[in-house]
């Protein structure tokens, strides 16, 4: 029987992302109840010993391959996985874990959970919560095997302040095989501005069809979504209309977002647009139409035009954030 | 060239999704079914390749029951080949990983040289079974792509890789391919196509025709298991802000800092 909880910690050039320390100082407390260590793993050159702030008691580092591929991910994981024997293994919801854990269970023949909102412990066995049918539905889920992997949608749970202490920095030996590498990234562009991902980000500002051309998308939305530090989003109307890029689309066929502070200006609120963004802490509206389906979930409105409550917002936000 | 397509069957995106027993999950005998929206851009994908002379047949998986051949019909009249729908008592209740060893079980019984996903199933919103059936078959995989080029033996595949940045993945054939949305644009079925859907073959294949060892598939080998559904908590009422523009954005200002704590 595996004991305790491995959390896969990412980082970007050795920049610890945000999800690692929510996930580890989640583990922390679930450890607490499950029993067990926690471990971290980190793939490449990243300051490994700080994640015991956090609560990793050892961190599993493995460098010097191109972890940026899928066949070496799953190689690394398999390796701390036999090296830890963790009961759980946690990773972000993030793109590298999408493509490396199911190869990971189908490898280890293991059973696994995507996309937790929430995790708990209940009967000493994890049990994670997940949103299904696009939110429309929520179910608890057990996954029986040992260990059991279970990817979470970042920003679920808060992160706390970092906190004392240093861990235990182990190398982590990982032979690729043949095939490994059969898929191979042959080329990166790096995104024009350095926000936050959608998936990732705390505070987004997304416009509709209302903003009703590119332009106006780049001189109203954009702006007050720098002011805020928010990453920008769009509807698919806006995104089909080509107002914004298929990359910022929020919804059922975009991206699902999980922010503290949503604010959505001059969309409607359909259903494929909730699905994207229903678990947002906070959201704002921003519409002329009072009926728009959008201030049902909305936590503030404003019934009004958007090319003159944004700026004045973008205006007011300047001013409050300085 | 034969190319495979994996392909679901679920509530439109529309339907409203009702919980009436937190045990038995979701109630779908009141849905509208249609094909996955993401396996619409993968079976596109694949008849591209067909209109372009690179492909010779293009071949449906589903793992369903017999209702789900509305929607096979469907991809058929668009203009697929044949289907292979797997469906076995044996098979029911399995999880992900048994739906993946079914269907890559049946990619390979076909010899298929790229099998096209969906990005996810959009009822269960997993995104497992592409990347199960790929190692399963000990192939490589590009998830999520919204660009591919094709080679000799070989493609070049493009995919979102976060913040707006993208990333190109080459991968030899065969290979796993998952469909994100601007890949393509899904056509719909002529009256021509629909018509010459219904002579198209359905294949029907169960454990022992696809060489299963029945202890890894079913409900006894699945591994994950979901209770306790609900439909999502409902919001606390919202607050509408009364007053002209400047009122109320300097309200909403405040209520984002001293009440809601985000800003
Ligand atoms: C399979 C499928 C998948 C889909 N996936 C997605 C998805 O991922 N994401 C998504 O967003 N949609 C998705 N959709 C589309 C979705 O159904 C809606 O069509 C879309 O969300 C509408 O975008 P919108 O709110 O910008 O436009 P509209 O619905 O046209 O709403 C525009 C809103 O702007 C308001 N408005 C107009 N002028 C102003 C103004 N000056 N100031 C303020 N408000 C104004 C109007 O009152 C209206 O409420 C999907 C649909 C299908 C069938
Ligand atoms: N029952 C199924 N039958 C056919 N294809 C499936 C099935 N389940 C999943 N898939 C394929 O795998 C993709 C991802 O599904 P999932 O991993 O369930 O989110 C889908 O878009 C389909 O292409």
């Amino acid at each position: 029987m595996g004991n305790g909880i491995l959390v896969l910690c990412e980082h970007e050039a050795g920049q610890f992302k945000k999800t690692a320390f929510e996930l580890l100082s989640k583990a922390r407390e679930l450890a607490a109840e499950l029993g067990g260590p926690v471990h971290a793993l980190v793939l490449g050159d990243a300051p490994a010993a700080e994640l015991g702030a956090w609560g990793a008691a050892r961190v599993y580092q493995a460098t010097g391959l191109p972890f940026e591929n899928t066949g070496p991910k799953v190689r690394a994981l398999q390796a701390a996985v036999a090296a830890a024997a963790p009961a759980v293994v946690l990773a972000p919801a993030s793109l590298g874990a999408k493509d490396a854990f199911p190869r990971l269970a189908a490898r280890l023949g293991l059973g696994m959970a995507s996309e937790a909102t929430d995790l708990r412990v209940e009967g000493g066995a994890l049990v994670a919560r997940r949103p299904m049918y696009a939110g429309k539905a929520f179910a608890d889920v057990r996954v029986k095997s040992d260990p059991a992997l279970v990817t979470v949608r970042p920003n679920s749970f808060p992160v706390p302040a970092k906190g004392e202490g240093s861990a235990e920095v182990v190398p982590l030996a990982v032979e690729l095989q043949d095939g490994d590498l059969a898929a191979k990234v042959v080329e990166r562009q790096a995104a024009s501005s350095n926000v936050v991902d959608l998936t990732e980000a705390d505070r987004i500002v997304s416009g509709g069809r209302a903003l009703k051309s590119k332009e106006n998308f780049d001189k109203v939305i954009r702006p007050l979504a720098a002011v805020l530090g928010a990453t920008p989003g769009a509807s698919r109307a806006a995104v089909d209309a080509g107002y914004a890029p298929h990359s910022e689309q929020v919804g059922q066929t975009g991206k699902v977002v999980n922010p503290s502070l949503y604010i959505a200006c001059g969309i409607s609120g359909a259903i494929q647009h909730l699905a994207g963004m229903r678990t947002s802490r906070i959201i704002v509206a921003i519409n002329t139409d009072p009926e728009a389906p959008i201030f049902q979930h909305a936590t503030y409105g404003i019934v009004g035009d958007l090319f003159e409550v944004c700026p004045a917002l973008t205006e007011a936000l300047g001013s409050a954030m300085k | 060239m034969k190319v495979g397509v994996c392909l679901k069957q679920v509530p439109a995106t529309d339907s409203r999704i009702q919980v009436k027993d937190p045990a038995a999950g979701v109630d779908t005998s009141d849905v509208k079914w249609e094909i996955n929206p993401y396996d619409e851009f993968a079976l596109e994908e694949a008849l591209k390749l067909k209109d372009d002379k690179k492909a010779s047949e293009v071949v449906i998986f589903t793992f369903g029951d017999k209702a789900a051949e509305a929607k096979i019909r469907d991809g058929l009249a668009r203009g697929a080949d044949r289907a292979v729908r797997i469906d076995d008592p044996a098979l029911q209740g399995s999880d992900a990983l048994g739906i993946a060893r079914a269907l890559a079980a049946a990619a390979k019984k076909e010899g298929v040289d790229i099998l096209f996903c969906g990005k996810q199933a959009v009822d269960d919103d997993q995104a497992q079974v592409p990347a199960m059936v790929a190692e399963l078959l000990g192939w490589p995989q590009v998830l999520a792509v919204d660009h591919i080029d094709y080679g000799d033996g070989s493609l070049r595949a493009r995919r979102p890789a976060g913040g707006g940045a993208t990333e190109v993945v080459e991968a030899p054939l065969p290979v796993v391919i998952s469909c994100d949305k601007g890949l393509n644009e899904p056509r719909y079925a002529s009256l021509r196509g629909i018509m010459m859907a219904k002579k198209k073959k359905i294949a029907v294949l169960g454990v022992g025709d696809l060489g299963l060892d029945p202890s890894q598939v079913g409900a006894a080998a699945a591994m994950v298991a979901e209770s306790n559904w609900s439909e999502p908590p409902p919001r606390p009422p919202g607050r509408i802000l009364e007053g002209d523009t400047p009122q109320v954005v300097a309200e909403l200002v405040r209520l984002l800092r001293e009440e809601a704590k985000v800003i």
